[in-house]
């Protein structure tokens, strides 16, 4: 029994700590620009496709086996560097001030673009890049083998929110975006400049989406239309825990990870509808999420 | 004199344009013959099925046109009927299915379609199907219900569905002594991956009473992550785990349970996981129970005919051809000789669709992977021959299949008229191994 709790406990926060580095992205890039970028399955796409293209070249040099990791963090930079000019620059920013569905539906424009990109660009055969998974060996639990990448991933779970919650409340730059999160204009007639803001956590948002991509890239066949149960289950983690909120998505993806991982072993029928129930449960008694806090009214 | 000359004039223009358009439309009508060929070339069944039956499918009519496919398939195209195919992409659900069917019959005015690997898709045509009276092969979805549940004129199955696959693998287990007094699955949630569990669990129950089901588990098509899974599957310590995953989902699964040892643990069976093996190379994992559909790929009959397709798709691609060029080709050649028996019966004439499927109940054909026989859905669905097998590494490290049982078309497929898993459960009856 105890076994079998342990096991809950660890699939369950291998599986959040995946969602929740997704997610993170999500509901940052809304928090600062409120736009719900449905493209961020896309840019978390091109994340794993790139990983899967730069890591054999790292590997064909002869470099030390160490060192992937941080291949694997150039292929995400690369991602978000070339992905964050076009997007917010060249599309989003013309659409500031307008209708959020118009958003909505530019943003899944931009998506169904990026698959047709991952198909010009790569083709529609599979990628396999399993190798930097095989780096950290196995460790065991009880009576079951973990993959130690898979449980270092709980490690850059917790590295990415804790980066990113100091850097919003700790220095001057991230107290200049909450000033700009919580009303852009007086931080504009305070000298602030909100373009830079929006573009810079543009790109912090599609950097986390590609970081998502290269991290799960060693654990799946990297091919087309990897992207869409990312950008559903994303979604889900943001409605729970209230979109725009850090504590938010890390509990939203704690209870669908607990949750699924509790289906799986114990119920395995629930399994395909544990998300929706608990999205559905969050909707009716918290349309705005669970951290989504009073907000005062704008006269 | 200038009446009679003027008169002359007409009447030859309009004898030159009758001349001409008999000509056109008897070259329209014995020249050519059209097919849509509706496969996944986008989305998440592209890569692992859509995109290398194609691949079959084309080489296959290309070598049809020029002549160089050998006999009994060596008369030019359709009995000298130059194939043209018009490519269409499956992805997009049934309702989408349905609306390309339409065109393809009614804008295109195709003489025949040829598709579908989505159950779902194959369950909305066929209907379609009978009401344009389009003549319509099905070369791969594998539910059993589309002639089970219904009867149509114009459409035929020219692959065996999925029951086999799972009776089969059922049957290899006892024969092969392995133990299976516990058994798991994991597969998809949806008709495929819940009638090929049931297939399997049934044909297990009947071959061995005492064997206990310890672990169903039906994850969403297409969730890539199953870490979770795999530890539920070794909790449980079934001594057989059971698997109808394909495309990237079964290379997920595979990637992501190797390093955790559950291949070395339990006795992994996959319904259909050859298709993944040119992808995956050697890290494809050895001692799995593998069924590839029928006789195909690695498993496929050492026969003339088969040696020259394996060489020419290899020759063409420089990958060797899994299940599913095997299944498309299959329809192709289905085709062919339906039309040309057609053509035999009526004085060598283009045959129209009642012609064609008059012809084409009932027919036996010598495929690559073995003899395929309309048997079942009152000659309308195929039954074919069967080989399971077990990986292993070869001294380079490759990974190949050894250990391999064929299985007669008799032995693993029901007879006419009974439903698939009231002749599990009947205990086989008729079965003829």
């Amino acid at each position: 029994m105890i076994d079998e709790i342990l096991t809950i406990i660890l699939d369950g926060a291998i599986y959040a700590s995946w969602l929740f580095i997704v997610a993170l992205g999500l509901t940052f890039v809304f928090g600062v620009l409120k736009i719900l970028n449905i493209a961020h399955g896309g840019i978390y796409a091109l994340g794993a496709y790139s990983t899967a293209t730069l890591v054999p070249i790292f590997y064909s040099l002869g470099m030390p086996d160490q060192l992937v990791i941080l291949t694997m963090l150039v292929s995400a930079l690369a991602v978000a560097i070339v992905i964050t000019p076009i997007m917010e620059r060249g599309i989003l920013r013309r659409f500031y001030g307008q209708d959020e569905v118009l958003i909505v539906l530019v943003t899944y424009a931009i998506y169904l673009v990026l698959e047709d990109v991952q198909k010009l660009i790569w083709g529609m055969n599979s990628l396999y890049v399993y190798e930097p998974r095989e780096l950290l060996g196995a460790l065991q639990f009880g009576s079951l083998y973990y993959v130690g990448y898979d449980l270092a991933l709980i490690g850059l779970a917790i590295f990415c929110g804790l980066l990113l919650w100091l850097f919003l409340n700790k220095t001057k730059s991230g107290k200049i975006v909450l000033a700009v999160i919580h009303n852009p204009e007086i931080s504009g007639c305070m000298g602030v400049n909100i373009n830079k803001v929006y573009l810079a956590a543009f790109f912090v948002g599609a950097f986390l989406a590609a970081l998502a991509g290269s991290f799960t890239a060693p654990l799946i066949s990297v091919q087309v239309g990897i992207s869409v149960a990312v950008v559903i289950e994303s979604f889900a983690v943001v409605i729970i825990g209230g979109l725009g909120s850090i504590p938010g998505a890390v509990i939203g993806a704690l209870i669908i990870g607990m949750a699924r991982a509790a289906c799986v072993h114990k119920l395995p029928e629930a399994e395909i509808f544990i998300m929706y129930f608990c999205m559905a449960g969050m909707l009716i008694f918290r349309p705005k999420g669970l951290f989504q806090g009073t907000q005062a009214r704008k006269i | 004199m200038k009446f009679f000359r003027h008169c002359l004039i007409l009447v030859s223009s309009m004898l030159v344009s009758l001349i001409g358009f008999i000509g056109v439309t008897s070259a329209d009508d014995h020249k050519g013959f059209k097919i849509g060929v509706v496969t996944f070339l986008s989305g998440p069944a592209a890569e692992p099925f859509g995109v290398p039956a194609w691949n079959g499918g084309k080489l296959l009519i290309k070598l049809l046109n020029e002549g160089k496919v050998p006999a009994p398939y060596n008369k030019k195209g359709f009995g000298g009927m130059e194939i043209t195919a018009i490519p269409i992409d499956e992805a997009g659900g049934a309702t989408k299915q349905v609306q390309e069917f339409r065109n393809l019959v009614q804008r295109d005015k195709v003489d025949a379609v040829l598709g579908y690997v989505s159950s779902g898709d194959c369950m909305a045509i066929p209907s379609v199907a009978d009401e344009l009276q389009a003549l319509t092969v099905l070369y791969d979805c594998g539910t059993p219900r589309v002639f089970e549940d219904a009867s149509y004129k114009y459409v035929f199955r020219t692959a065996a569905h999925a029951a086999m696959d799972n009776i089969a693998i059922a049957k290899y287990l006892i024969e092969k002594g392995h133990d299976i007094s516990s058994i798991a699955g994991i597969n998809q949630n949806y008709a495929w991956g819940k009638d090929s569990w049931k297939d399997f669990s049934v044909s297990i129950k009947k071959l061995s009473p005492n064997s206990e089901i310890k672990n169903e588990l039906f994850p969403k098509i297409f969730s890539g992550q199953y870490g979770t899974e795999i530890s539920a599957l070794m909790n449980s310590k079934a001594k057989v785990v059971h698997s109808s995953l394909w495309g990237g989902d079964l290379q997920s699964f595979i990637l992501q349970a190797k390093p955790r040892g559950l291949f070395k643990r339990t006795q992994v069976v996959f319904s259909a996981g050859d298709h993944v093996m040119p992808g995956l190379g050697k890290q494809y994992p050895e001692g799995v129970i593998l069924g590839a559909r029928g006789q195909y790929g690695m498993m496929a009959p050492d026969t003339p005919l088969n040696n020259w397709f394996y060489k020419a798709y290899m020759d063409e691609y420089g990958v060797f051809p899994a299940q599913p060029p095997y299944r498309m080709v299959q329809g192709l050649m289905g085709l062919k000789m339906a039309i040309e028996k057609a053509m035999d019966k009526n004085g060598g004439k283009k045959p129209n669709k009642d012609e064609i499927a008059e012809a084409f109940t009932g027919l036996e054909f010598e495929a690559p992977g073995g003899l395929v026989q309309m048997k079942l859905g009152n000659g309308h669905q195929a039954i074919q021959p069967h080989a399971i097998g077990k990986t292993a590494k070869d001294k380079d490290g490759n990974i190949i299949v050894t250990d391999i049982v064929r299985y007669k078309a008799s032995c693993v497929n029901p007879p006419n008229g009974i439903n698939a898993v009231d002749w599990i459960n009947a205990g086989f009856p008729g079965a003829d191994c």
